[in-house]
């Protein structure tokens, strides 16, 4: 009995796995070449440990998903903080083509959806409604 | 071989002084600017923190799960050879990424904080370790009580989500953002069920032999609280992902199968009084008084999990410190505590006549308990008052925000500290006892 069980939810992690991989994110931009290298620097320099992307990641700085679309801050002020860091924020010495895959990279999270979920998208039963990008 | 595997879990003590160590130093060098403005980089110091929490609990989890497989099932010739290939690369590939973390190489993904090249090593190291526990298991006819399936269960699953935390390799798996996040945040999630049921596994199979009673692990209860959690294990991940705009049946599935979890709650409250009549009879050991604060912890991360998982409210704590404080909460609070407890009845911690060294053993653990009280109830004002304050006026400046955080932030360091203090007394205490029975130990006679 204990074996048939297991083997049943095995079963059922498998296919929940790949019905995901298939189905569960489907849509959202491909990345550029530049965006696929920005990554690339986002994770050397471990930007993680102090920002967020979906609100994942350390808290010590602000959430970034969404910095690019942002009308008041945007790519050119991105930039700048990337360039130079703050008193909080290491200056990482990156070179020009490392500052611009970082902001293309940005760009390619910002296209995937919003980090914030309004308030009218919450349904009655507490769940959300989110519609894709 | 018994001493290989009991050095091998003090060596995971020594991990989780690392620790805690870091523990401290990120909390400062959170506030660098106000204190120290030259001191080691948040970026750096977490890494140190987090993989050295990571490894404390898989070296624990895995060194005791070796330790007792031996003694349960004997070990089959070859098998056993395998096991100082494991212990021997796991060391290795540990010690290498806490090594590239001082020269600042990191890979950036959370909890693999470290350059990926690493993961091939701890893969090998994890094959020989299956290899080694399902070869002696399966040539053994005896008859597997629960805590066995989920030891087998967790190793095999810590294979499987670890895997797939690596597929971002491939670009498929990174064709979209969405595809890219989901995939990295359903494995993470799954993989601390694995871990979970690795020491949720040990602490039952502690029970037994502190109880004597072995029904505790044959039980339908037993069972159905492991294959509840295998359950949440495969389906309730995502919580961590609810805004991103993945399928919403994701969400669907994530939302309804946690709300299960209330089962746990409402059998831990009644079995409540059965507790307090166990726990009269076995309160002198130490071992057991840090079962009994590892189930308290159970009880109040349940709670706030269950809380977390209702995305309505979700929408208040995800992207703050009340998540940390879920995490923080769950691996000292419910696996640290079961794994010292294992630890101290392992090392014989219980049968410690000295008063001084039981003194010294309950002033840690009180202090440990009282500071991780306070650390937790500060993280999750931290983190409401930010996610009130985010949620109310989205668009206010980051800095602006974060001046009414720091305060109760500052609070939860400097509980931090104590947390530090007593912690590092619990397992001096322990280190000391390891070390007393690895020198009286004579190999021959126990290989
Ligand atoms: C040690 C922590 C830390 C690291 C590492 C870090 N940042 Fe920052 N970052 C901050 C803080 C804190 C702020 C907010 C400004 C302040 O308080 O000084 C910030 C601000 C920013 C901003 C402006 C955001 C806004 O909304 O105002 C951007 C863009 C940014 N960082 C990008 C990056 C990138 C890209 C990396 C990796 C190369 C990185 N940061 C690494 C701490 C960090």
């Amino acid at each position: 009995m204990v074996k048939r069980i297991f083997a049943v939810l095995l079963l059922a992690y498998i296919c929940y796995s790949a019905f995901i991989y298939a189905y569960g994110a489907e849509g959202g931009a491909k990345p550029t070449a530049d965006a696929v290298a920005g990554q690339s620097v986002w994770q050397s320099k471990n930007c993680q440990a102090c920002h967020q992307l979906y609100g994942l990641g350390g808290y010590m700085g602000p959430d970034l998903t969404n910095i690019i679309s942002d009308t008041i801050k945007g790519p050119v002020y991105a930039e700048a903080f990337i360039r130079s860091g703050t008193a909080r924020m290491p200056n990482f010495h990156l070179s020009d083509q490392e500052v611009k895959e970082l902001v293309a990279f940005l760009t390619w999270v910002d296209k995937s959806g919003k980090s914030r979920v309004p308030a009218e998208n919450v349904t009655w039963y507490g769940s959300y409604k989110i519609d894709k990008q | 071989m018994k001493t290989w595997y009991k050095l091998f879990i003090s060596f995971s003590l020594l991990l989780l002084l690392l620790c805690l160590s870091f523990g401290v130093i990120a909390a400062v060098s959170f506030f660098k600017d106000l204190y120290f403005p030259n001191m080691m980089s948040f970026e750096q110091a977490r890494p140190f923190h987090v993989s050295a929490a990571l490894f404390w609990i898989l070296t624990a989890a895995t060194g005791l799960i070796m330790y007792y497989k031996q003694e349960l099932f004997g070990d089959a010739p070859m098998y056993h050879k395998l096991s100082p290939f494991y212990i021997g690369t796991w060391v290795f590939a540990v010690a290498a990424i806490l090594l590239s973390y001082c020269f600042q190489q990191f890979g950036g993904r959370e909890y693999w904080e470290f350059p990926p090249v690493w993961n091939l090593l701890l893969l090998v190291a994890w094959v020989y370790l299956l290899i080694s526990f399902f070869g002696t298991l399966f040539r053994s006819g005896k008859e597997k009580p629960v805590y066995v399936w989920m030891w087998g269960t967790g190793l095999l699953f810590f294979l499987f989500t670890f895997t797939e935390q690596n597929l971002w390799h491939i670009a498929w798996f990174r064709e979209s953002f969405l595809k890219e996040m989901t995939i990295q945040w359903k494995s993470n999630g799954s993989m601390v069920g694995a871990w979970n049921q690795m020491v949720y596994g040990l602490g039952l199979f502690l029970m037994v032999k502190i109880s004597g009673d072995k029904e505790i692990a044959r039980s339908k209860k037993a069972y159905f609280s492991y294959f509840l959690g295998l359950t949440n294990l495969i389906f309730n991940w995502g919580h961590h992902i609810y805004n991103i705009p993945t399928a919403g049946w994701v969400r669907g599935v994530s939302y309804t199968i946690s709300m299960t979890e209330w089962v746990l709650v409402i059998s831990i409250i009644q079995g409540f009084k059965s507790k307090l009549t166990e726990q009269r009879k076995f309160k002198h050991l130490l071992s057991y008084r840090l079962l009994i604060a590892s189930e308290f912890w159970v009880f109040m991360n349940l709670l706030l999990a269950l809380l977390m998982s209702v995305p309505a409210i979700n929408r208040y704590t995800h992207g703050t410190h009340v998540t940390v404080a879920h995490a923080m909460g769950t691996t000292i609070g419910i696996n640290t505590m079961i794994l010292l407890a294992s630890i101290t009845f392992l090392f014989e911690a219980d049968k410690e006549k000295k008063p001084a060294y039981r003194r010294n053993f309950a002033i840690g653990f009180w202090i440990t308990q009282i500071s991780l009280f306070a650390f937790w109830v500060f993280l999750i004002a931290a983190g409401l008052i930010k996610g009130m304050k985010m949620t109310a006026s989205p668009s206010a400046p980051f800095t602006e925000l974060m001046q009414n955080v720091y305060p109760v932030l500052k609070l939860f360091m400097y509980s931090g500290f104590v947390l530090f203090a007593g912690m590092s007394v619990l397992v001096i205490q322990l280190l000391s006892k390891a070390a007393g029975q690895l020198s009286t130990t004579d190999d021959s006679a126990t290989n």
